[in-house]
């Protein structure tokens, strides 16, 4: 009994140095990424290549759950502010769930999905085939040319992605509210002008896509790049990338929150 | 061996943690020379590769290049030792993002100044030099094996290297690719007035072409010689390599229990 008990604490303790190992090398590889990233930088053109396939091949899947989660929130929004006579708030309401909440997490959710996964597959395929040694024995450092541009890429669009999320999400909000229900347009329109501050929520929307930009980046880039040079290495780190990614946007979600808005 | 050495090995041994790879090898390879590391795989071959292009730290010994201690370079040393070796990898290790001529131009817009004009020009020079100026616009994934192979080859000579290391330059070729990539090989390290190393265990390919043998089983040298010598040897172990013979020093069997016990013990103990 005490010998499985012994057992069980030994797996235990060693599953949580072997995480927090794990952390640690994450951690001095996001310092090298960025020491690195003076590349990625001054040849803005690799860190442009990336964008378009990190950014602007992200677009259809963000526009059109933007709008679907935008309508969503119309219909539900009507049908709860109605019952307390509120129905000409449904602006706000669209609006503000977009600006602070929605729009930052569900677009950086879709974006861990569609984007992450796929700067993991693209970079542990280029190590499984030997491409990133090969890179190294031209003297190239794969963490300046192949892993900083992705990782700049990713920070970039993520807030710009979140934006458009939230514009498209309220673009639905007005169809179903406005054209499909029948609030009064002017009221919708007003309402969402002067309740919505530009410091309180919208700049504290962008600050959040910006830090979800830089986790699920970050985490992409680094699981691809320490991923097992097989298959099953590559699909195994793809998973992570995505289940590890939208936990820390949630927790980190919370903890921005918790500082942005308490009281406000 | 009497020219003047490019790289010396001297007492170097590896060991991945406890494992040992390598064990007090002594390997010299003069300039101009072209030189193979044979032997069965995981017998430490490529680690020796890695060793000379400072990929991996040997746990003890000396590995020189060019007369720089590799081990004790640091990272702009070594980068800047790199830029003089070319490497081809074992499947060419192509950029599959890039065009065939991305792929040999790579190197030179990496390292070299040089004007679109003038990268153009060299790249196709060294397509040429394969053979493949041809094919400079297509892709990775629409060449055949032995044409990744050459290609990989040009962009390694891109900067015209003094030493060019080849990872199983011969593996899953057809006999004509494997022929043409063989003679380039040794056409291309002449005409380069550079060094090579071959790490392959196609014996017969490798010995038309090489200058000197070293041959590895378990992590040490147990031959070396002219190609001459290797076919010539009768050392137990040479003697199978060479000729591929089922059974000798190498065993055809993984050591497992008597095979009679194993066949005839009961089913629910079969494993």
């Amino acid at each position: 009994m005490l010998t499985k008990l012994a057992a069980g604490l030994r797996l235990l303790g060693r599953s949580v140095t072997d995480r927090l190992w794990r952390l640690g090398f994450a951690s001095r590889f996001l310092l090298a990424t960025l020491l690195y990233s003076g590349m990625a930088l001054r040849r803005f053109g690799l860190t442009i290549r990336e964008i378009y396939f990190t950014g602007v091949l992200s677009l259809i899947i963000i526009l059109v759950s933007g709008l679907f989660v935008g309508m969503v929130l119309g219909l539900q929004g009507y049908d709860t502010l109605q019952r307390f006579g509120s129905a000409s708030a449904l602006g706000t309401l669209v609006a503000l769930s977009l600006v602070r909440e929605l729009g930052p997490v569900v677009a950086a959710l879709l974006f861990a999905s569609r984007a992450g996964s796929a700067i993991t597959a693209e970079i542990g395929l280029m190590k499984a085939t030997e491409q990133l040694s090969a890179m190294e024995m031209m003297a190239v450092n794969p963490i300046a040319r192949v892993v900083a541009p992705r990782f700049w890429a990713g920070v970039v669009s993520m807030p710009l992605l979140a934006a458009l999320f939230s514009a498209m999400g309220i673009f639905g909000g007005y169809l179903v509210g406005v054209q499909l229900i029948g609030v009064d347009d002017g009221i919708f329109w007003s309402q969402m002008r002067s309740s919505v501050d530009f410091g309180d929520d919208i700049v504290n929307g962008v600050i959040k896509s910006a830090v979800f930009g830089v986790i699920v980046s970050w985490i992409a880039v680094f699981e691809g790049y320490d991923c097992e040079p097989t298959a099953e290495g590559v699909s195994g780190a793809t998973t992570r990338t995505v289940v590890t990614s939208s936990l820390a946007i949630l927790a980190a979600d919370f903890m921005l929150t918790a500082f942005m808005f308490r009281g406000a | 061996m009497p020219s003047e050495p490019l790289i010396q090995l001297k007492d170097v041994s590896f060991s991945y943690g406890p494992r040992p790879i390598l064990q007090g090898i002594n390997m010299t390879i003069p300039r101009g020379k072209v030189v193979a590391i044979m032997g069965i795989s995981g017998g430490g071959k490529t680690t020796t590769l890695r060793l000379i292009g400072g990929q991996l730290r040997p746990t003890r010994g000396e590995v020189r290049v060019a007369g720089h201690s590799v081990p004790d370079l640091d990272a702009p040393g070594l980068y800047a030792l790199r830029r003089r070796m070319g490497m081809l990898f074992q499947f060419g290790a192509l950029f599959t993002d890039m065009s065939v001529f991305d792929n040999v131009a790579f190197p030179l817009r990496e390292h070299a100044d040089l004007s679109e004009t003038l990268v153009r020009d060299l790249v196709t020079m060294k397509l040429n030099a394969v053979g493949l100026r041809g094919a400079h616009a297509m892709m990775p994934s629409e060449l055949s094996g032995g044409m990744a192979r050459r290609v990989a080859l040009a962009r390694a000579i891109a900067l015209d290297p003094m030493l060019v290391m080849y990872d199983e330059p011969f593996a899953g070729l057809d006999p004509i690719a494997l022929s043409v990539v063989g003679r380039l090989i040794r056409t291309l390290n002449d005409a380069l007035g550079a060094s090579s190393i071959i790490v392959t265990h196609d014996v017969h390919e490798s010995l038309k072409i090489v200058d000197y043998v070293y041959i590895v089983a378990e992590g040490r040298i147990v031959a070396e010689g002219t190609a001459e010598d290797i076919r010539g040897s009768a050392a137990p172990y040479v003697h199978q390599f060479v000729w591929g013979e089922r059974d000798g020093p190498v065993p055809f069997q993984y050591p497992s229990a008597p095979y009679r016990e194993q066949i005839l013990r009961e089913p629910s103990r079969a494993h």
